[in-house]
């Protein structure tokens, strides 16, 4: 069914100089749906999300997420600027602002960004703390969180916008391991709730339990994509299957 | 060479004068300083190529020529295109024009150096370049700022001693002129060394209670 689908992304390229990062990559993301991405180290998984709000601007190709024309005309800072929030990032390293606490992270956008009063603004980062079950560390500094809170207050900042797809970079990569589960336990909420999600991530049981669909990517393109049990029981391209055998057993 | 206490003794509360002129000097420049600094700076940062270069342009022209000459070229030259100013503020205005150049590089620096993750972060929630500025980078930037900012202060307020060039009466012209009646150079120069001494090292005390009052995150 064409009218689901939100993001479609078509024959997206970059280089970082001589180098190709990135090959005619295409990928449409339905309504609702969890995608997740995985594949080796420097395969361009980073790029390819950057991208897609722009952080990174594409050599070639179109992204449309819903009726926008990402990048489109009018080409103004104001209107990529306002493209770029209706995506949501998370980032792997978190990258709140330290000077603020967590309710004020999360309300700036909402504030200085959509122009809300401050009652307003905090009300709405207020909804989207307690979203992510930090309602009480709400005036903490990001100093006095943990890694795993830190990371989710990035989360509530995300939703704070009002986003229409939220990409995360692996969002568990740079936390300790007892904390990872909190973050993924949250991100599973927000799948469950019909957010739509674009996931870079090495945590093989998200992919598997959490995702609609696994796209994995090799040397700046997708290589295979499908349901998760298709990619992990019966990968089809070598390097997936190489690149399968090398991760814990317990996948 | 007999050490003449007699004429330290004459000098000492006379000098004293001298250290309200230095101070004012030194305060108003400072301010303008500032200004003209946090201005240029921000300009220097800024997405207009012609600002850019205009900073750029004024940077190097204070980092490369003395002082000195910058205080006579405000006092002599101005005038030449009209603009005529008396001492004092011809001589506040070169210290803040001189200062203010390194304060635009303090300030690009400062801003400079808040992590590349922050700009991503706040233009991810749709920030445009200056909202980053105004509301992530700057509220950052100015912490780190201070140390070098205060430097810059007991700098200026060292280098307001050239303004006797210009016969501005700050501290140093006021012993020059107690020399040039008295002929006691090496006692009234041993003075006016310890009277900025102890201004300095005033400065510098209150600058590091003022960096110790700050906040941290
Ligand atoms: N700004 C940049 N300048 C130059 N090269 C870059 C830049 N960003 C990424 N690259 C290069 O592009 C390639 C893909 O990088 P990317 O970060 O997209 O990979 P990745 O799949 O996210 O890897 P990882 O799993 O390590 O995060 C790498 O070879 C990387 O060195
Ligand atoms: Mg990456």
């Amino acid at each position: 069914m064409v009218s689901d689908e939100l993001l479609v992304a078509t024959h997206i390229s970059k280089s970082f100089g001589e180098k190709l990062v990135l090959d005619r990559v295409s990928l449409t993301v339905r309504q609702g749906e969890t995608v997740t991405i995985i594949g080796a180290s420097g395969s361009g998984k980073t790029t390819f999300l950057r991208c897609l709000n722009r952080l990174e601007t594409p050599d070639a190709g179109s992204i449309r997420l819903g009726e926008e024309v990402i990048g489109g005309p009018p080409a103004t800072e104001a209107n990529l600027a306002r493209q770029r929030r209706l995506f949501g990032f998370v980032f792997q390293r978190f990258n709140l602002f330290p000077h603020l606490t967590a309710l004020q992270n999360v309300a700036l956008g909402p504030r200085r960004v959509l122009g809300l009063p401050r009652a307003a603004a905090e009300a709405r980062a207020a909804r989207d703390l307690d979203r992510v079950q930090l309602s009480e560390h709400a005036h903490k500094r990001p100093s006095q969180l943990s890694g795993g809170q830190q990371q989710r207050v990035a989360i509530a900042r995300a939703l704070s916008m009002e986003p229409r797809i939220i990409l995360f970079d692996e969002p568990t990569s740079a936390l300790d391991p007892e904390l990872v589960q909190e973050v993924l336990d949250t991100m599973r909420a927000l799948a469950a709730d019909g957010m739509t999600m674009v996931v870079v991530t090495h945590e093989m049981r998200f992919a598997r339990h959490v995702a609609d669909r696994v796209v994995f990517m090799a040397d700046g393109r997708i290589a295979e994509e499908g349901t998760p049990a298709a990619l992990f029981d019966t990968p089809r391209d070598p390097r997936l299957q190489r690149f399968l055998r090398h991760l814990e057993p317990a996948v | 060479m007999e050490f003449d206490w007699s004429v330290v003794r004459y000098a000492a509360p006379l000098l004293a004068a001298g250290i309200v002129m230095t101070l004012k000097v030194s305060v108003v420049a400072c301010v303008l300083g500032l200004v003209l600094g946090l201005a240029a700076g921000l300009a220097s940062l800024s997405s207009s190529r012609v600002l850019r270069f205009l900073v750029r342009a004024y940077v190097d022209f204070i980092r490369g020529t003395p002082l000195l000459i910058q205080i006579f070229l405000v006092f002599f030259a101005l005038p030449v295109v009209g603009v005529r100013l008396p001492e004092f503020w011809a001589g506040v205005a070169a210290l803040a024009i001189n200062s203010g150049a390194y304060i635009a590089e303090i300030t690009r620096g400062a801003v400079g150096g808040v992590e590349r993750g922050q700009t991503e972060a706040a233009l991810s929630i749709g920030m445009t370049q200056r909202g980053v500025l105004w509301w992530v980078l700057l509220p950052q930037a100015w912490r780190p700022m201070i140390p070098a900012l205060t430097n810059d202060l007991i700098t200026l307020t060292k280098n307001s001693s050239l303004l006797s060039a210009i016969s501005v009466y700050e501290l140093t012209r006021a012993g020059q002129a107690v020399i040039s009646t008295h002929f006691a150079p090496f006692e009234i120069y041993l003075l006016l060394a310890l009277y900025y001494y102890l201004l300095i090292t005033a400065l510098s005390f209150a600058s590091r209670r003022i960096e110790r009052a700050l906040p941290t995150w």
